[in-house]
Protein backbone atom coordinates (compact mmCIF):
# COMPACT_ATOMS: atom_id res chain seq x y z
CA UNK A 1 0.00 0.00 0.00
CA UNK A 2 2.52 2.48 0.31
CA UNK A 3 4.90 1.41 -2.20
CA UNK A 4 4.82 3.93 -5.08
CA UNK A 5 3.33 2.67 -8.10
CA UNK A 6 4.87 3.41 -11.69
CA UNK A 7 1.64 4.62 -12.39
CA UNK A 8 2.37 6.42 -16.23
CA UNK A 9 4.16 3.61 -18.04
CA UNK A 10 6.56 5.81 -19.53
CA UNK A 11 10.02 4.93 -18.26
CA UNK A 12 11.86 7.61 -18.52
CA UNK A 13 9.56 9.42 -21.15
CA UNK A 14 7.74 12.58 -20.24
CA UNK A 15 4.63 12.69 -18.14
CA UNK A 16 0.89 13.16 -18.99
CA UNK A 17 0.20 16.59 -17.59
CA UNK A 18 -3.00 16.60 -19.05
CA UNK A 19 -3.67 13.23 -17.13
CA UNK A 20 -1.80 14.88 -13.80
CA UNK A 21 -3.88 17.74 -14.24
CA UNK A 22 -7.20 15.72 -13.60
CA UNK A 23 -5.81 14.24 -10.93
CA UNK A 24 -6.26 17.96 -8.96
CA UNK A 25 -9.95 18.84 -8.44
CA UNK A 26 -9.26 22.43 -7.52
CA UNK A 27 -7.45 22.73 -10.96
CA UNK A 28 -11.21 22.21 -12.68
CA UNK A 29 -12.85 25.53 -12.28
CA UNK A 30 -12.44 29.05 -13.77
CA UNK A 31 -11.59 32.07 -11.51
CA UNK A 32 -13.70 35.67 -12.65
CA UNK A 33 -14.64 33.48 -15.87
CA UNK A 34 -11.07 32.64 -16.75
CA UNK A 35 -9.27 29.05 -16.65
CA UNK A 36 -7.24 28.70 -13.06
CA UNK A 37 -3.65 29.45 -13.90
CA UNK A 38 -2.12 28.47 -10.69
CA UNK A 39 1.19 29.52 -10.02
CA UNK A 40 1.78 30.10 -6.30
CA UNK A 41 3.14 27.00 -5.36
CA UNK A 42 5.99 27.88 -3.48
CA UNK A 43 3.62 29.49 -1.17
CA UNK A 44 1.13 26.11 -1.10
CA UNK A 45 0.80 23.35 -3.23
CA UNK A 46 -2.73 21.66 -4.61
CA UNK A 47 -3.71 18.49 -3.68
CA UNK A 48 -4.28 15.56 -5.48
CA UNK A 49 -7.11 13.40 -5.12
CA UNK A 50 -5.11 10.30 -3.79
CA UNK A 51 -4.52 13.20 -0.65
CA UNK A 52 -8.31 13.95 0.27
CA UNK A 53 -9.63 10.32 -0.27
CA UNK A 54 -6.34 9.13 1.85
CA UNK A 55 -7.55 11.77 4.65
CA UNK A 56 -11.28 11.12 4.31
CA UNK A 57 -10.85 7.34 4.43
CA UNK A 58 -8.60 7.57 7.65
CA UNK A 59 -11.80 9.70 9.22
CA UNK A 60 -14.56 7.61 8.27
CA UNK A 61 -12.52 3.97 8.89
CA UNK A 62 -9.59 4.19 10.64
CA UNK A 63 -9.52 7.37 13.60
CA UNK A 64 -8.68 6.26 16.62
CA UNK A 65 -5.58 7.37 18.60
CA UNK A 66 -2.18 5.79 18.21
CA UNK A 67 0.23 4.19 19.97
CA UNK A 68 -1.96 3.19 22.96
CA UNK A 69 -5.26 1.45 21.88
CA UNK A 70 -5.06 -2.73 22.22
CA UNK A 71 -8.15 -2.51 19.96
CA UNK A 72 -8.73 -2.55 16.34
CA UNK A 73 -9.24 1.07 14.95
CA UNK A 74 -6.27 1.93 17.31
CA UNK A 75 -3.61 -0.81 15.89
CA UNK A 76 -5.18 0.69 12.46
CA UNK A 77 -4.15 3.84 13.26
CA UNK A 78 -0.96 3.19 14.38
CA UNK A 79 0.13 1.28 11.00
CA UNK A 80 -1.28 3.62 8.94
CA UNK A 81 1.04 6.45 10.49
CA UNK A 82 3.79 4.36 11.05
CA UNK A 83 3.56 3.46 7.31
CA UNK A 84 3.44 7.27 6.42
CA UNK A 85 6.90 7.50 8.09
CA UNK A 86 8.21 4.72 6.18
CA UNK A 87 7.09 6.57 2.59
CA UNK A 88 8.89 9.96 4.67
CA UNK A 89 11.89 7.71 5.16
CA UNK A 90 12.02 6.17 1.32
CA UNK A 91 10.85 9.38 -0.47
CA UNK A 92 14.22 11.22 1.05
CA UNK A 93 16.42 8.13 1.28
CA UNK A 94 17.01 8.14 4.98
CA UNK A 95 18.87 5.43 6.17
CA UNK A 96 15.94 4.26 8.92
CA UNK A 97 12.68 5.50 9.71
CA UNK A 98 13.60 6.67 13.36
CA UNK A 99 15.25 9.13 12.25
CA UNK A 100 11.67 10.92 10.66
CA UNK A 101 10.28 12.75 12.89
CA UNK A 102 6.91 14.25 12.36
CA UNK A 103 6.20 18.31 13.02
CA UNK A 104 4.06 21.05 11.51
CA UNK A 105 6.24 22.11 8.99
CA UNK A 106 9.74 23.28 7.86
CA UNK A 107 9.06 26.02 10.42
CA UNK A 108 8.38 24.10 13.58
CA UNK A 109 11.74 21.65 12.11
CA UNK A 110 14.09 24.45 12.34
CA UNK A 111 12.47 25.94 15.82
CA UNK A 112 12.90 22.37 17.14
CA UNK A 113 16.43 22.08 15.73
CA UNK A 114 17.19 25.78 17.37
CA UNK A 115 15.43 25.15 20.84
CA UNK A 116 17.09 21.28 21.32
CA UNK A 117 20.53 20.86 20.02
CA UNK A 118 21.02 24.72 19.40
CA UNK A 119 20.17 25.40 22.73
CA UNK A 120 22.46 22.73 24.27
CA UNK A 121 25.13 23.43 22.07
CA UNK A 122 25.94 26.80 21.40
CA UNK A 123 27.38 29.02 23.98
CA UNK A 124 28.29 32.69 24.29
CA UNK A 125 30.52 34.15 21.72
CA UNK A 126 29.56 30.88 19.37
CA UNK A 127 28.71 31.25 16.06
CA UNK A 128 25.56 30.08 13.59
CA UNK A 129 26.06 30.41 9.94
CA UNK A 130 23.51 30.95 7.37
CA UNK A 131 23.32 32.51 4.09
CA UNK A 132 22.08 35.66 2.97
CA UNK A 133 19.09 33.98 0.91
CA UNK A 134 17.25 32.05 3.90
CA UNK A 135 13.29 32.37 4.62
CA UNK A 136 12.87 34.03 7.54
CA UNK A 137 12.01 30.59 9.28
CA UNK A 138 15.27 29.77 8.99
CA UNK A 139 16.88 33.27 10.20
CA UNK A 140 14.49 33.85 13.11
CA UNK A 141 14.93 30.73 15.21
CA UNK A 142 19.10 31.32 14.91
CA UNK A 143 18.30 35.28 15.87
CA UNK A 144 16.73 34.08 18.81
CA UNK A 145 18.76 31.29 19.82
CA UNK A 146 21.83 33.67 19.57
CA UNK A 147 20.28 36.55 21.17
CA UNK A 148 19.91 34.49 24.71
CA UNK A 149 22.96 32.52 24.32
CA UNK A 150 24.99 35.82 23.73
CA UNK A 151 26.09 34.06 20.61
CA UNK A 152 26.62 35.13 16.52
CA UNK A 153 24.68 35.03 13.53
CA UNK A 154 26.89 35.11 10.73
CA UNK A 155 25.65 35.52 6.95
CA UNK A 156 27.14 34.48 3.86
CA UNK A 157 26.96 36.22 1.39
CA UNK A 158 25.67 35.94 -2.24
CA UNK A 159 26.22 37.31 -5.83
CA UNK A 160 23.87 39.35 -8.24
CA UNK A 161 22.88 36.10 -9.60
CA UNK A 162 21.71 35.27 -6.40
CA UNK A 163 24.14 32.21 -5.77
CA UNK A 164 25.67 31.65 -2.50
CA UNK A 165 29.59 32.50 -2.44
CA UNK A 166 31.06 29.64 -1.57
CA UNK A 167 34.39 30.97 -0.77
CA UNK A 168 33.35 33.68 1.28
CA UNK A 169 30.88 30.73 3.28
CA UNK A 170 34.14 28.69 3.68
CA UNK A 171 35.72 31.75 4.96
CA UNK A 172 32.87 32.43 7.80
CA UNK A 173 33.58 28.99 9.26
CA UNK A 174 35.46 29.44 12.04
CA UNK A 175 36.01 27.59 15.36
CA UNK A 176 33.82 29.34 17.18
CA UNK A 177 30.66 27.65 14.17
CA UNK A 178 28.56 25.25 15.60
CA UNK A 179 25.64 25.38 13.23
CA UNK A 180 25.27 25.68 9.22
CA UNK A 181 21.74 26.13 8.37
CA UNK A 182 20.88 26.69 4.71
CA UNK A 183 18.48 26.28 2.27
CA UNK A 184 18.45 23.68 -0.36
CA UNK A 185 16.54 25.84 -2.33
CA UNK A 186 15.77 29.70 -2.48
CA UNK A 187 11.85 30.56 -1.92
CA UNK A 188 12.28 34.10 -3.31
CA UNK A 189 15.30 33.25 -5.61
CA UNK A 190 14.81 30.04 -6.75
CA UNK A 191 18.71 29.11 -6.34
CA UNK A 192 19.63 25.28 -5.97
CA UNK A 193 22.87 25.57 -3.37
CA UNK A 194 25.52 23.27 -3.63
CA UNK A 195 24.38 21.61 -0.33
CA UNK A 196 26.58 18.88 -0.72
CA UNK A 197 29.81 20.84 -1.76
CA UNK A 198 28.42 23.22 1.82
CA UNK A 199 27.73 20.09 3.87
CA UNK A 200 31.20 19.09 3.05
CA UNK A 201 33.10 22.21 3.69
CA UNK A 202 31.19 22.51 6.99
CA UNK A 203 32.07 18.94 8.16
CA UNK A 204 35.71 19.39 7.27
CA UNK A 205 35.13 22.21 10.56
CA UNK A 206 33.49 19.63 12.47
CA UNK A 207 29.83 22.00 11.94
CA UNK A 208 26.78 19.95 11.52
CA UNK A 209 24.51 21.53 8.40
CA UNK A 210 20.51 22.27 8.66
CA UNK A 211 19.21 21.82 5.60
CA UNK A 212 16.08 24.12 5.04
CA UNK A 213 14.28 21.63 2.38
CA UNK A 214 11.12 23.50 1.83
CA UNK A 215 11.62 24.42 -1.61
CA UNK A 216 13.44 21.56 -2.92
CA UNK A 217 11.74 18.08 -2.29
CA UNK A 218 8.34 19.56 -4.58
CA UNK A 219 10.57 19.31 -7.46
CA UNK A 220 14.28 17.72 -6.83
CA UNK A 221 15.02 14.27 -6.07
CA UNK A 222 16.41 14.56 -2.41
CA UNK A 223 18.56 12.32 -0.87
CA UNK A 224 19.87 13.05 2.74
CA UNK A 225 22.64 10.46 2.74
CA UNK A 226 24.21 11.41 -0.45
CA UNK A 227 23.77 15.12 0.57
CA UNK A 228 25.32 14.18 3.90
CA UNK A 229 23.52 16.35 5.71
CA UNK A 230 22.83 15.97 9.41
CA UNK A 231 19.08 17.44 9.55
CA UNK A 232 17.07 17.89 6.50
CA UNK A 233 13.70 20.16 7.15
CA UNK A 234 10.77 20.62 4.93
CA UNK A 235 6.71 21.08 4.93
CA UNK A 236 3.86 18.77 3.68
CA UNK A 237 1.90 21.04 1.85
CA UNK A 238 4.30 22.46 -0.32
CA UNK A 239 4.60 18.95 -1.90
CA UNK A 240 0.52 18.04 -2.21
CA UNK A 241 0.41 17.09 1.22
CA UNK A 242 -2.18 18.48 3.55
CA UNK A 243 -1.30 21.89 5.43
CA UNK A 244 -0.16 21.16 9.55
CA UNK A 245 2.00 18.14 9.07
CA UNK A 246 6.14 18.62 7.83
CA UNK A 247 9.28 16.37 9.06
CA UNK A 248 12.60 16.98 10.47
CA UNK A 249 14.97 14.55 9.31
CA UNK A 250 18.27 14.12 11.51
CA UNK A 251 20.86 11.38 11.50
CA UNK A 252 20.32 9.21 14.26
CA UNK A 253 23.39 9.50 16.26
CA UNK A 254 22.92 13.51 16.61
CA UNK A 255 18.89 13.32 17.54
CA UNK A 256 19.87 10.15 20.06
CA UNK A 257 21.95 12.86 21.59
CA UNK A 258 19.27 15.94 21.66
CA UNK A 259 17.64 16.95 24.72
CA UNK A 260 13.71 16.39 24.05
CA UNK A 261 11.68 19.65 22.63
CA UNK A 262 8.25 19.29 24.12
CA UNK A 263 6.89 17.92 27.11
CA UNK A 264 3.92 15.19 27.27
CA UNK A 265 2.70 11.76 26.55
CA UNK A 266 3.96 9.79 23.90
CA UNK A 267 7.22 10.86 23.87
CA UNK A 268 8.14 9.14 27.69
CA UNK A 269 9.11 5.82 28.39
CA UNK A 270 8.11 5.84 32.23
CA UNK A 271 6.96 8.99 34.03
CA UNK A 272 7.06 9.25 37.80
CA UNK A 273 6.85 12.93 40.04
CA UNK A 274 10.49 11.98 41.34
CA UNK A 275 11.73 11.03 37.65
CA UNK A 276 10.46 10.95 33.77
CA UNK A 277 12.73 8.52 31.69
CA UNK A 278 12.44 9.87 27.43
CA UNK A 279 11.48 7.61 24.96
CA UNK A 280 13.12 6.37 21.90
CA UNK A 281 13.91 8.57 18.83
CA UNK A 282 11.37 9.74 17.07
CA UNK A 283 8.70 9.62 19.84
CA UNK A 284 10.84 11.62 21.98
CA UNK A 285 10.08 14.69 20.10
CA UNK A 286 6.82 14.17 19.29
CA UNK A 287 5.04 15.05 22.77
CA UNK A 288 1.26 15.28 22.55
CA UNK A 289 -1.17 13.03 19.80
CA UNK A 290 0.19 13.70 16.68
CA UNK A 291 -1.69 15.12 13.74
CA UNK A 292 -2.55 11.42 12.02
CA UNK A 293 -4.54 12.36 9.27
CA UNK A 294 -2.09 14.99 8.36
CA UNK A 295 1.14 11.97 8.25
CA UNK A 296 -1.43 10.08 6.42
CA UNK A 297 -2.43 12.70 4.12
CA UNK A 298 1.48 13.54 3.68
CA UNK A 299 2.26 9.68 2.94
CA UNK A 300 -0.22 9.43 0.07
CA UNK A 301 1.06 12.84 -1.44
CA UNK A 302 4.24 11.49 -1.43
CA UNK A 303 3.68 8.38 -2.72
CA UNK A 304 2.06 10.04 -5.37
CA UNK A 305 5.32 12.16 -6.63
CA UNK A 306 7.15 8.80 -6.27
CA UNK A 307 4.22 7.35 -8.98
CA UNK A 308 5.19 10.11 -11.12
CA UNK A 309 8.96 9.86 -10.47
CA UNK A 310 10.81 12.99 -8.80
CA UNK A 311 13.01 12.53 -12.14
CA UNK A 312 10.18 13.12 -14.06
CA UNK A 313 8.83 15.42 -12.17
CA UNK A 314 12.28 17.71 -11.82
CA UNK A 315 12.48 17.47 -15.68
CA UNK A 316 9.13 18.53 -16.40
CA UNK A 317 9.29 21.26 -14.00
CA UNK A 318 12.91 22.30 -15.40
CA UNK A 319 11.39 22.63 -19.08
CA UNK A 320 8.59 24.87 -17.51
CA UNK A 321 11.38 27.01 -15.66
CA UNK A 322 12.95 27.52 -18.77
CA UNK A 323 10.66 28.41 -21.01
CA UNK A 324 9.06 30.69 -18.10
CA UNK A 325 12.64 32.48 -17.38
CA UNK A 326 12.79 32.95 -21.87
CA UNK A 327 9.05 33.78 -22.40
CA UNK A 328 8.38 36.39 -19.08
CA UNK A 329 12.29 37.26 -18.80
CA UNK A 330 11.93 38.43 -22.51
CA UNK A 331 8.87 40.72 -21.83
CA UNK A 332 9.86 44.17 -21.96
CA UNK A 333 10.29 46.04 -18.74
CA UNK A 334 10.45 42.86 -17.12
CA UNK A 335 13.79 42.18 -14.91
CA UNK A 336 14.35 38.78 -13.46
CA UNK A 337 15.55 38.15 -9.54
CA UNK A 338 17.61 35.62 -9.43
CA UNK A 339 19.30 34.46 -12.17
CA UNK A 340 21.27 31.63 -10.76
CA UNK A 341 22.56 28.70 -12.83
CA UNK A 342 21.64 26.49 -10.99
CA UNK A 343 17.55 27.44 -10.67
CA UNK A 344 14.35 25.24 -9.44
CA UNK A 345 10.33 26.27 -8.85
CA UNK A 346 10.45 29.71 -8.84
CA UNK A 347 10.99 32.60 -11.14
CA UNK A 348 11.23 36.21 -9.29
CA UNK A 349 11.06 39.48 -11.00
CA UNK A 350 10.03 42.67 -11.15
CA UNK A 351 8.05 44.95 -13.90
CA UNK A 352 8.98 48.56 -14.96
CA UNK A 353 6.27 51.09 -13.40
CA UNK A 354 3.92 48.32 -12.34
CA UNK A 355 3.99 47.53 -8.52
CA UNK A 356 4.35 43.98 -7.75
CA UNK A 357 0.71 44.30 -6.21
CA UNK A 358 -0.87 45.76 -8.84
CA UNK A 359 0.74 43.00 -11.17
CA UNK A 360 -0.77 40.48 -8.55
CA UNK A 361 -3.95 42.38 -8.49
CA UNK A 362 -4.28 42.35 -12.69
CA UNK A 363 -3.27 38.80 -13.40
CA UNK A 364 -5.79 37.38 -10.39
CA UNK A 365 -8.33 39.00 -13.29
CA UNK A 366 -6.62 36.94 -15.72
CA UNK A 367 -7.42 33.76 -13.56
CA UNK A 368 -3.51 33.89 -13.27
CA UNK A 369 -2.83 33.21 -9.02
CA UNK A 370 0.99 34.36 -8.19
CA UNK A 371 2.69 35.25 -4.92
CA UNK A 372 3.55 39.41 -4.63
CA UNK A 373 5.46 40.89 -1.98
CA UNK A 374 9.05 40.51 -0.37
CA UNK A 375 8.64 36.43 0.63
CA UNK A 376 9.47 36.21 3.80
CA UNK A 377 12.66 36.66 2.85
CA UNK A 378 12.90 40.48 3.25
CA UNK A 379 17.35 40.42 3.08
CA UNK A 380 17.06 39.11 -0.02
CA UNK A 381 14.62 42.03 -1.56
CA UNK A 382 17.53 43.98 0.59
CA UNK A 383 20.08 42.76 -1.35
CA UNK A 384 18.87 43.41 -4.64
CA UNK A 385 17.40 46.70 -3.71
CA UNK A 386 13.86 46.28 -4.38
CA UNK A 387 10.78 45.74 -1.79
CA UNK A 388 8.86 43.23 -3.63
CA UNK A 389 9.07 40.79 -5.91
CA UNK A 390 6.38 38.85 -8.12
CA UNK A 391 7.30 34.94 -8.42
CA UNK A 392 5.73 32.60 -10.15
CA UNK A 393 6.35 28.92 -9.01
CA UNK A 394 5.66 25.76 -10.47
CA UNK A 395 4.32 22.61 -9.51
CA UNK A 396 4.20 19.48 -12.04
CA UNK A 397 0.61 19.90 -12.93
CA UNK A 398 1.72 23.57 -14.62
CA UNK A 399 1.47 23.48 -18.56
CA UNK A 400 3.43 26.13 -21.08
CA UNK A 401 0.05 27.34 -21.37
CA UNK A 402 -0.01 28.65 -18.15
CA UNK A 403 3.48 30.63 -18.52
CA UNK A 404 1.88 31.75 -21.64
CA UNK A 405 -1.61 33.23 -19.88
CA UNK A 406 1.30 34.86 -16.99
CA UNK A 407 2.84 36.21 -19.81
CA UNK A 408 -0.46 37.75 -21.36
CA UNK A 409 -1.35 39.01 -18.30
CA UNK A 410 1.88 40.59 -17.81
CA UNK A 411 1.30 42.19 -20.93
CA UNK A 412 -2.25 43.50 -19.91
CA UNK A 413 -0.43 44.92 -16.61
CA UNK A 414 1.73 47.25 -18.89
CA UNK A 415 -0.58 48.33 -20.72
CA UNK A 416 -2.90 49.47 -17.79
CA UNK A 417 0.31 50.90 -16.50
CA UNK A 418 1.64 52.39 -19.96
CA UNK B 1 -5.93 53.39 -21.03
CA UNK B 2 -8.41 52.14 -17.96
CA UNK B 3 -7.91 48.41 -17.51
CA UNK B 4 -11.37 48.19 -19.31
CA UNK B 5 -15.04 47.82 -18.29
CA UNK B 6 -14.18 44.96 -15.42
CA UNK B 7 -13.85 45.66 -11.97
CA UNK B 8 -9.95 46.12 -12.58
CA UNK B 9 -11.26 49.57 -14.31
CA UNK B 10 -13.31 50.53 -11.14
CA UNK B 11 -10.02 49.97 -9.30
CA UNK B 12 -7.38 51.76 -11.61
CA UNK B 13 -9.44 54.70 -12.59
CA UNK B 14 -7.78 57.15 -14.51
CA UNK B 15 -6.88 59.34 -11.99
CA UNK B 16 -5.62 56.94 -9.51
CA UNK B 17 -2.84 56.16 -12.33
CA UNK B 18 -2.15 59.20 -12.99
CA UNK B 19 -1.35 60.27 -8.96
CA UNK B 20 0.42 57.06 -9.14
CA UNK B 21 2.47 57.94 -11.75
CA UNK B 22 3.43 61.45 -10.83
CA UNK B 23 2.46 61.93 -6.90
CA UNK B 24 1.77 65.49 -5.58
CA UNK B 25 3.39 66.45 -2.40
CA UNK B 26 5.91 64.17 -2.48
CA UNK B 27 8.11 65.69 -0.25
CA UNK B 28 9.03 66.22 3.51
CA UNK B 29 7.92 70.29 3.72
CA UNK B 30 11.27 71.88 5.51
CA UNK B 31 8.86 73.30 7.95
CA UNK B 32 7.67 70.22 9.00
CA UNK B 33 6.92 69.89 12.85
CA UNK B 34 5.29 66.21 13.09
CA UNK B 35 5.74 62.92 11.84
CA UNK B 36 5.49 59.47 11.45
CA UNK B 37 6.00 56.24 9.74
CA UNK B 38 3.66 53.64 8.18
CA UNK B 39 4.67 49.91 7.52
CA UNK B 40 2.31 47.04 5.95
CA UNK B 41 4.26 44.10 7.54
CA UNK B 42 2.85 41.62 5.00
CA UNK B 43 3.49 43.47 1.60
CA UNK B 44 6.43 45.50 2.64
CA UNK B 45 4.85 48.75 1.76
CA UNK B 46 6.19 52.07 3.40
CA UNK B 47 5.01 55.80 3.92
CA UNK B 48 6.18 58.87 5.98
CA UNK B 49 3.80 61.55 6.28
CA UNK B 50 5.13 64.79 7.00
CA UNK B 51 2.81 67.92 8.62
CA UNK B 52 3.38 71.31 9.02
CA UNK B 53 0.48 72.07 12.05
CA UNK B 54 -0.37 75.35 12.45
CA UNK B 55 -2.34 75.68 15.64
CA UNK B 56 -5.14 72.67 14.81
CA UNK B 57 -4.55 73.52 11.03
CA UNK B 58 -2.68 71.60 8.55
CA UNK B 59 -0.58 74.11 6.73
CA UNK B 60 1.23 71.54 4.52
CA UNK B 61 1.33 68.18 4.07
CA UNK B 62 3.56 65.33 2.04
CA UNK B 63 4.38 62.26 2.43
CA UNK B 64 7.48 59.91 0.83
CA UNK B 65 7.67 56.19 0.66
CA UNK B 66 7.53 52.84 -1.53
CA UNK B 67 4.25 51.03 -2.19
CA UNK B 68 2.21 50.15 -5.13
CA UNK B 69 -0.32 52.24 -7.11
CA UNK B 70 -2.65 52.01 -5.06
CA UNK B 71 -0.84 53.34 -1.55
CA UNK B 72 0.95 55.80 -3.92
CA UNK B 73 -1.79 57.29 -5.43
CA UNK B 74 -4.16 57.39 -2.16
CA UNK B 75 -1.04 58.94 -0.67
CA UNK B 76 -0.49 61.62 -3.25
CA UNK B 77 -4.59 62.27 -3.13
CA UNK B 78 -4.59 62.63 0.68
CA UNK B 79 -1.85 64.85 0.74
CA UNK B 80 -4.13 67.61 -1.73
CA UNK B 81 -7.17 67.43 0.32
CA UNK B 82 -6.31 67.98 3.55
CA UNK B 83 -4.31 71.01 3.45
CA UNK B 84 -5.78 74.09 5.46
CA UNK B 85 -7.57 70.82 7.42
CA UNK B 86 -8.14 70.80 10.90
CA UNK B 87 -7.30 67.91 13.24
CA UNK B 88 -11.39 66.99 13.48
CA UNK B 89 -12.23 67.64 9.61
CA UNK B 90 -9.04 65.25 8.54
CA UNK B 91 -10.15 62.73 11.06
CA UNK B 92 -14.03 62.86 9.55
CA UNK B 93 -12.15 62.47 6.30
CA UNK B 94 -10.41 59.00 7.07
CA UNK B 95 -13.58 57.74 8.20
CA UNK B 96 -15.33 58.53 4.99
CA UNK B 97 -12.74 57.36 2.90
CA UNK B 98 -12.57 53.88 4.90
CA UNK B 99 -15.87 53.51 4.51
CA UNK B 100 -15.67 53.74 1.06
CA UNK B 101 -12.99 51.19 0.33
CA UNK B 102 -14.11 49.15 2.66
CA UNK B 103 -17.71 49.33 0.95
CA UNK B 104 -19.31 50.27 4.18
CA UNK B 105 -20.45 53.31 2.46
CA UNK B 106 -22.45 52.16 -0.71
CA UNK B 107 -22.82 55.38 -2.25
CA UNK B 108 -20.33 57.67 -3.30
CA UNK B 109 -22.81 60.85 -2.50
CA UNK B 110 -22.74 60.18 0.96
CA UNK B 111 -19.25 60.93 0.76
CA UNK B 112 -19.39 63.56 -1.20
CA UNK B 113 -16.76 65.43 1.11
CA UNK B 114 -14.19 63.12 -0.23
CA UNK B 115 -14.21 64.80 -4.31
CA UNK B 116 -11.40 63.16 -6.01
CA UNK B 117 -11.10 60.55 -3.53
CA UNK B 118 -14.47 58.79 -4.14
CA UNK B 119 -12.52 57.10 -7.11
CA UNK B 120 -11.20 54.82 -4.65
CA UNK B 121 -14.20 53.51 -4.18
CA UNK B 122 -13.56 50.57 -6.45
CA UNK B 123 -11.28 49.47 -3.35
CA UNK B 124 -13.93 48.28 -1.98
CA UNK B 125 -14.31 44.99 -4.52
CA UNK B 126 -10.36 43.89 -3.88
CA UNK B 127 -10.58 43.41 -0.17
CA UNK B 128 -6.84 42.30 -0.35
CA UNK B 129 -6.26 46.17 -1.48
CA UNK B 130 -7.65 47.77 1.19
CA UNK B 131 -4.33 48.16 3.25
CA UNK B 132 -3.20 49.46 0.68
CA UNK B 133 -5.37 52.40 0.02
CA UNK B 134 -5.43 53.16 3.98
CA UNK B 135 -1.69 52.89 4.78
CA UNK B 136 -0.98 56.51 4.17
CA UNK B 137 -4.56 57.65 6.12
CA UNK B 138 -3.27 55.27 9.23
CA UNK B 139 -0.08 57.14 8.98
CA UNK B 140 -1.53 60.67 9.05
CA UNK B 141 -3.79 59.59 12.19
CA UNK B 142 -0.41 58.56 13.93
CA UNK B 143 1.55 61.86 12.52
CA UNK B 144 -1.13 63.75 14.14
CA UNK B 145 -0.67 62.24 17.32
CA UNK B 146 2.62 63.26 17.46
CA UNK B 147 4.48 65.62 19.63
CA UNK B 148 5.87 68.04 17.52
CA UNK B 149 9.66 67.29 16.58
CA UNK B 150 10.00 63.91 18.43
CA UNK B 151 10.61 60.73 16.79
CA UNK B 152 8.35 57.28 16.92
CA UNK B 153 8.08 54.10 15.98
CA UNK B 154 6.30 53.09 12.44
CA UNK B 155 2.61 52.29 12.26
CA UNK B 156 1.35 49.15 11.33
CA UNK B 157 -1.46 47.95 9.27
CA UNK B 158 -1.28 44.91 11.45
Amino acid sequence: MSTAVDRTGLGSAALDVEQIRRDFPILDQTIHGKRLVYLDNAATSQKPRAVIDAIVRYYQHDNANIHRGVHTLSMRATEAHDEARETVRHFIQAADASEIVFVRGATEAVNLVAETYGRANVSAGDEVLITAMEHHSNIVPWQMLCEEKGAHLRVAPMNDAGELELDAFEKLLSPRTRLVAVAHVSNALGTVNPVRKIVQLAHAHDVPVLVDGAQAVPHLPVDVQALGCDFYAFSGHKVYGPTGIGVLYGKEEVLAEMPPYQGGGDMISSVTFEKTTYNVVPYKFEAGTPDIAGAIGLGAALNYVMGLGMDRVAAHEHELLEYATEVVGGLPGVRLIGTAKERAGALSFTLDHVHPHDLGTILDREGVAIRTGHHCAQPVMDRFGIPATARASFAVYNTKEDVDALAKGIRAAREVFA
Amino acid sequence: MTADKTDLGDLYQEIILEHSKAPRNYRKPAAANQEAEGYNPLCGDRCAVYINMDGDAIRDIGFQGSGCAISRASASMMTQILKGKTRAEASELFEQFHKLVTGEEKTVANASDLGKLAAFAGVSKFPARVKCATLAWHTLQSALDDKPDSKHDPVSTE
